[in-house]
């Protein structure tokens, strides 16, 4: 787990090289380019980028109409800006109209750092999850990433992918399969259950092998999709291993928790954990710092397994 | 490009009468609905759909068609009428407006309508997604026209000034906006609730193309229509000057109009209008 990549630079890769083989690809953004990483597309093929100027809601609509005529646009911003700022065109112009447009968020969660609290999106998965007719997707890592676009483009209609701004540790070959709408099994255990999204997932397995050293063996889940949800993996973890812990950096509220909790509770009642942002807004700081100061560690998610195991 | 003595344009009057007597008795069918807004946008959506646009019923996924957004979403009733006149659907699913099961939903809805191209309803957003569909046009090297009808209180919207920006930036000459300029929104006149005024100023400063025209003169709205395909290098607004409720008149200039249904006593009165009766009835001169 030495090697770190940010899921944003998986994400200009990609887009890149499928634009070489998919003339319907274009790409808009609302003047974070460089941040969100679509200026790579942008270098190779300008006639197909449109820069939307600090404009989310126009970028959305817009990328709706380029969808209604037959293209799949890529829009991309910062999570806070592409799902708050744009609610309402996510909601009429793309979800209800079930079009092809995929929303690629980068910057999601606490790790953003030093900007603050202000561009520290902690709602935009229970946002987005909430949407009918909305794929959600968190990658781990960014081969998981660059797996998780290719889905997107081979799904006919929305897409939400969340990215992040900070380096994260590469978990999985390129090689390795990725199936939209399936969890993923990558340790066994069979004393509790942690499942993961995002920058989290390596912060679980880091955990499980802690928890492995005094005893503990933790069957570790990363559910990347999270709508449409993996119901099957989480019933069988709640059955085989009788608790469960979610770690995502988001709010506790309406995330992966919420929605692990809300498939556990009319399925197979058992002790859950939600580790995560608890109700309150991020501030200014290093992501590491923050990460410590917000409960997003593996210490937290050890601790939690423990109070889930006394229960 | 078609010359002036091509065009039936007592043909189009006609039409439009039709059209707004489809609105006007599906709307009370419905017993709810917009009919203000719908009978200022009649006249505009008639020369599109009779006159200007290429598409055809029979060929909806074609992608050279030309494609139209009802940016105003609730004059529905009036893109419902044209569809139905059109042959995109039967005129007798027209009485089945906001009901259970049926596919004419309040505002309109893409995936349940043939015809419909964009889902609209949430004001201030129809714009954006024209603008996506003249841009594809480009990408994809298509000459098809992209044709939308924006409200005057709708422009109180942001999100109209962010595309209209959009539009000029990357000169988007295959498309042409109408400004339904009825003056009155639901709390009263748009000058009074929330000035959007001046119009034609402003979408000039935002480098637009911009005509004003009497919204319910078909053949101004058509002449309107060929000068926007010589215009070159930036986008066409077509400020209509128009009446809420034109051709109704106990609706007309009237804002109360512009969310509610007739009862029966008024059902029969506007139609009997809308036919030359009730003592031959003269529609009011344009707003302003």
């Amino acid at each position: 787990m030495s090697q770190k990549i940010a899921t944003r630079d998986a994400y200009g890769e990609i887009l890149v090289e499928l634009g070489k083989t998919n003339p319907r690809i274009v790409v808009l953004d609302a003047d974070l380019s460089k941040s969100t990483k679509t200026a790579n597309f942008k270098e190779v093929f300008p006639e197909r980028f449109f820069n939307m100027g600090v404009a989310e809601a126009d970028m959305m609509g817009t990328a709706a109409g380029l969808a209604a005529a037959g293209m799949i646009p890529f829009a991309s911003t910062f999570a806070i800006f592409a799902t708050g700022r744009a609610y309402d065109q996510l909601r009429n112009s793309i979800a209800y109209t079930a079009l092809n447009v995929k929303i690629v968020a980068t910057h999601a969660g606490i790790t953003v750092g030093e900007d603050g609290g202000s561009h520290q999106s902690i709602e935009d998965i229970a946002i987005m999850r909430v949407m009918p007719n909305m794929t959600v997707i968190v990658p781990a890592d960014g081969p998981e990433t660059k797996k998780a676009v290719q889905a997107a483009v081979e799904l006919e209609g929305p897409v939400y992918i969340r990215l992040g701004r900070s380096g994260v540790p590469v978990l999985f070959t390129e090689e390795e399969p990725f199936t939209l709408g399936k969890g993923k099994i990558l340790r066994e255990g069979k004393d509790i259950s942690i499942i993961a999204v995002g920058i989290m997932v390596s912060k679980a397995l880091e955990a499980a092998e802690t928890l492995s050293q005094q005893g503990i063996e933790a069957r570790v889940i990363n559910l990347s999709t999270i709508k449409p949800l993996d119901e099957d993996i989480i019933i069988q973890a709640a059955r085989e291993t009788g608790g469960i812990v979610t770690a995502e950096e988001h709010s506790i509220i309406g995330g992966l928790g919420g929605a692990v909790s809300e498939v556990t509770a009319e399925n197979c009642p058992v002790p859950v954990k939600r580790v995560g942002v608890r109700d309150t807004f991020g501030e200014s700081g290093l992501p590491e710092l923050l990460l410590e100061k917000y409960g997003l560690t593996p210490e937290n998610i050890i601790k939690a397994a423990k109070e889930v195991l006394q229960k | 490009m078609v010359g002036t003595g091509q065009v039936d344009f007592n043909y189009l009057v006609e039409k439009a009468g039709t059209l707004r007597k489809h609105i006007i008795k599906m709307i009370g069918e419905a017993g709810s609905g917009h009919p203000g807004g719908s009978l200022s946008a009649a006249d505009i959506l008639t020369v599109l759909y009779f006159q200007v646009m290429n598409i055809d019923p029979k060929d909806l996924q074609n992608p050279d068609r030309d494609r139209f957004v009802l940016s105003k979403g609730h004059g529905a009733p009036a893109l419902y009428a044209a569809l139905a006149e059109k042959g995109f659907f039967p005129v007798e699913e027209l009485w089945n407006l906001r009901k259970i099961n049926s596919p004419l939903q309040g505002h309109p809805d893409m995936r349940k309508v043939p015809g419909v191209e964009m889902s609209t309803g949430s004001l201030g957003q129809g714009l954006s997604a024209a603008n996506g569909m003249a841009l594809a046009a480009r990408v994809m090297g298509k000459d098809y026209r992209v044709y939308v009808v924006l409200g005057d209180g709708e422009t109180q919207e942001g999100q109209i000034w962010e595309a209209a920006m959009t539009a000029a930036h990357y000169r988007l000459d295959n498309l042409t906006a109408f400004l339904d300029y009825n003056g009155l929104q639901i709390d009263g006149l748009c000058s009074e609730v929330k000035s959007p005024l001046p119009l034609l100023e402003k979408w000039q400063a935002f480098g637009w193309e911009v005509m004003e025209i009497d919204g319910h003169d078909v053949k101004e709205i058509w002449e309107a229509c060929q000068k926007a395909l010589t215009v070159k290098g930036k986008p066409t607004m077509v400020i209509c000057r128009t009446i809420k409720g034109r051709g109704v008149s106990f609706m007309e200039n009237v804002a109360d109009w512009h969310g509610k249904a007739p009862n029966r006593e008024q059902l029969e009165k506007a139609l009997s209008e809308l036919e030359g009766g009730s003592g031959g009835y003269e529609p009011k001169n344009c707003h302003p």
